[in-house]
């Protein structure tokens, strides 16, 4: 009998236990992540040429990662495709996502290829190619399966060739994309040394390099606190932590409640831990207080902080000017929107409310608003890894065809229930104050990009000949650039809707978007595609070309114990 | 010179060295396997390996190949987020500008992803991959 086929994007601690979830249903899985050990931005791993011997010391939980991982990708029935790239969605069903994608077929015929995972692999540590067994068979896909491709990239054979290209048709997809950083500009973002908190985090972490001797860490949200304690721990000097949000509301976020706290699996206590490295480091943490401009020559050589209010306006004569070679700012996080809104998932407003706060829309079961569509972890909501777990579980299990009514489900339900409250939570404790653009000068760059400068955005936004949001980012090319807006496309729409302009915003093909619709994380090409590769036809199908293997290189796996 | 490595020896996750060399503009940098090519500029103390359109510098920005702040050219292919790919030994890195790109042409910019870079000239193109 065949069995079902889940594959999961990002195997971070959503994606992770969605494989998981999805192998102990009796699915075949099909794990994919850009990088090229799995973790995510939580269990960010080391490279496996530092051949580090005691990875646990700068890890939280590691031995419960540890055993997973081992789990997952040791799993018969799972193929891990390492450093591999979904670069696109393809809707299969006719209609187009919300924001009017343009059929991808249409620009790249495409044999109809269905690939789906391999069988069982007999010990993981054998080398990819070698573990195929049984003939290739494309059995018809069950009526419930999502109506969408998954294009994949998978890294090349030899350096100097081209990435492959795959096609997936799988009977449900997981989507655990995860988050990014949110750094709100201000005068000198842009100098080198200015970095986003999760940069210096996945530095430290995942390459044991500390960004500076003398750091300020900046912004808002619990996560400045790693941040800072995995400098000190990488040897940097942590001037000060400066946190926006004012001391009585961040302590009525986190104290209050402590039960919903403690049910978030051991975050007390890792909050416990980050606070008291902080004090034996004698850091001091700043409430009510902001990063309003960075200075150097050629790079960060000192910060302005200063006092703000509630609504993050700047107390006038309480600047504060601090050396430092390094700042590490972020102001909470953005959902990586890219897939789920290509794959057509509706969207829901985040707490905010602001105009580029939203998350993919989900139900009790994880369940997106396209049917065999899953998603889990930071997309639907900034919660912090044992909520991204728990979802992840939820959802895996389900899109694996696992039974509603099991046991486990309702307590996994009861858990994600408390999740969602939990990031309520962090979302009341610290808000973006409204206010924030004050700090802003008519110089000061927004689109880092395009070096659109705030007068530009102001300008656009006042005149009614660019009111509309796809003139003005022709107008000023915010958003244009490499990033294609996934760094200033929140702060400009906040901008805009703060300045009159965008109240029926569009897309960049001049749809209509509503306020849960995907706005600025419209992209019909998620990463990065060279022509070349984008020419080449895709992969075919296991089993038709044995020299060519579909299954990519598996190229982590546990180094002691090798067996399932 | 401030960024930099956490030193091996009394490094708590006790990993191991192994040296690599990559030349940047021609400039030889040292490095350590496994190190991301963003890794080892900055471990090398530099801050800064790109320019903006306006001229001025940047390096990395996100850490995660969010933003394009890091771009570099590695063996010919450009366009490569430094903060995603793992050096190699050898690895010629050339640093990027925007300066001299065609301000007005949308997708014009020498460095859009999506749109793609013009086929790789010879020789062989590496592909982008972490
Ligand atoms: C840089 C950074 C560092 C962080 N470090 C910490 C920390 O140390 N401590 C902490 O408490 N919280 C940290 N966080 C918060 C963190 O986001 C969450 O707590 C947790 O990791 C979320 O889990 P997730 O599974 O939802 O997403 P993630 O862990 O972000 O995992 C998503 C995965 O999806 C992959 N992916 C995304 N798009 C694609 C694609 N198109 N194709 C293939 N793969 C793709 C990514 O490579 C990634 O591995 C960090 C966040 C960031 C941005
Ligand atoms: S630093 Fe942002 S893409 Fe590399």
């Amino acid at each position: 009998m065949k069995r079902r086929t889940v594959v999961v994007v990002g195997a971070g601690p959503a994606g992770l236990a969605a494989a998981d979830g999805a192998l102990a249903a009796g699915a075949d899985v099909v794990l994919i992540d850009s990088a090229d050990r799995p973790g995510g931005q939580y269990h960010r791993m080391l490279p496996q040429a530092y051949e580090a011997r005691a990875p646990e010391a700068v890890q939280h939980g590691y031995s419960a990662f540890e055993k997973r991982v081992r789990r997952v990708l040791g799993h018969p029935r799972c193929s891990w495709w390492a450093g591999a790239e979904v670069w696109a969605l393809e809707r299969t069903d006719g209609a187009e996502a919300e924001a009017g994608t343009r059929p991808l077929a249409t620009a790249h015929p495409e044999p109809a290829t269905t690939a789906h995972p391999e069988p069982p692999a007999t010990a993981p540590a054998e080398p990819a190619g070698a573990r195929r067994t049984g003939p290739p068979t494309a059995p018809p896909r069950p009526e419930h399966a999502p109506p969408l491709k998954v294009h994949v990239l998978t890294p090349a054979p030899e350096p100097g060739a081209p990435r492959r290209r795959h096609v997936l048709e799988p009977d449900a997809l997981v989507i655990a994309t995860g988050a990014h950083d949110r750094v709100l500009p201000f005068p000198g973002w842009e100098l080198p040394g200015v970095v986003t908190a999760g940069a210096a985090q996945a530095l430290a972490k995942g390459e044991r390099l500390a960004i500076g001797d003398r750091v300020v860490v900046a912004g808002t949200g619990p996560f400045l606190l790693p941040v800072a304690v995995s400098l000190l721990e990488a040897g940097s000097t942590v001037t000060e932590v400066v946190e926006a949000a004012g001391r009585a509301r961040a302590a009525r976020g986190w104290l209050d409640r402590p039960w919903e706290l403690a049910a978030q699996g051991g975050k007390g206590g890792e909050l416990a831990g980050l606070t008291g490295a902080l004090a034996r480091h004698r850091v001091p943490y700043r409430f009510g207080r902001a990063v309003v401009a960075a200075r150097g020559d050629g790079r960060v050589e000192e910060v302005v902080t200063a006092a703000v209010r509630a609504d993050w306006s700047v107390v006038p004569g309480t600047g504060r000017t601090t050396a430092v070679d390094a700042l590490c700012v972020g102001h909470g996080f953005t959902p990586r929107l890219e897939l789920a809104v290509a794959a057509g998932c509706a969207l829901r407003p985040g707490p905010s409310g602001a105009p580029a706060d939203v998350f993919v829309d989900v139900d009790d079961e994880q369940a997106t608003s396209v049917p065999g569509v899953f998603a889990c972890g930071e997309i639907t909501g900034i919660a912090g890894a044992p909520a991204a777990r728990t979802e992840g579980a939820l959802a895996g299990w389900l899109a694996g065809g696992g039974s509603p009514y099991a046991r486990p489900v309702a307590a996994l339900r009861r858990s994600r229930d408390q999740g969602r409250a939990f990031a309520r939570r962090l979302a009341r404790a610290h808000p973006v104050g409204a206010e924030w653009h004050g700090w802003l000068r008519p110089d000061t760059v927004v689109c880092r990009c395009e070096e659109t400068d705030f007068a530009s955005v102001c300008a656009a936004a006042g005149d009614p000949a660019s009111g509309e949001a796809r003139v003005a980012k022709l107008a000023t090319r915010a958003g244009l650039g490499p990033c294609q807006g996934r760094v200033c496309g929140p702060t400009v729409a906040e901008l805009r809707h703060r300045l009159g302009a965008g109240e029926h915003p569009v897309d960049p093909a001049g749809h209509p978007v509503d306020p849960a619709g995907p706005g600025p994380h419209h992209r019909p090409v998620a990463v990065p595609i060279r022509l070349g590769e984008l020419a080449r036809p895709p992969e075919p199908p296991a089993g038709e070309h044995p020299e060519q293997p579909h299954r990519p290189a598996q190229s982590y796996l546990p180094v002691e114990e090798s067996g399932p | 010179m401030s960024p930099r490595l956490v030193p091996a020896r009394d490094d708590s996750v006790r990993r191991t060295d192994r040296p690599l060399t990559v030349t940047v503009d021609g400039t030889p940098v040292p490095g350590v396997a496994g190190q991301t090519l963003a890794g080892v500029l900055l471990a090398a103390g530099r801050t800064a390996w790109r320019t903006g359109r306006g001229g001025a510098p940047r390096g990395v920005f996100c850490g995660i190949g969010v933003c394009f702040d890091c771009l570099v050219t590695v063996n010919g292919e450009r366009d490569v987020r430094a903060c995603m790919r793992r050096a190699r030994d050898g690895d010629a890195v050339t640093t990027q500008s925007r300066a001299s790109a065609a301000p007005d042409a949308p997708g014009s910019a020498p460095d859009a992803p999506g749109s793609a870079p013009a086929p790789t000239p010879a020789p062989a193109p590496a592909p982008e991959q972490p």
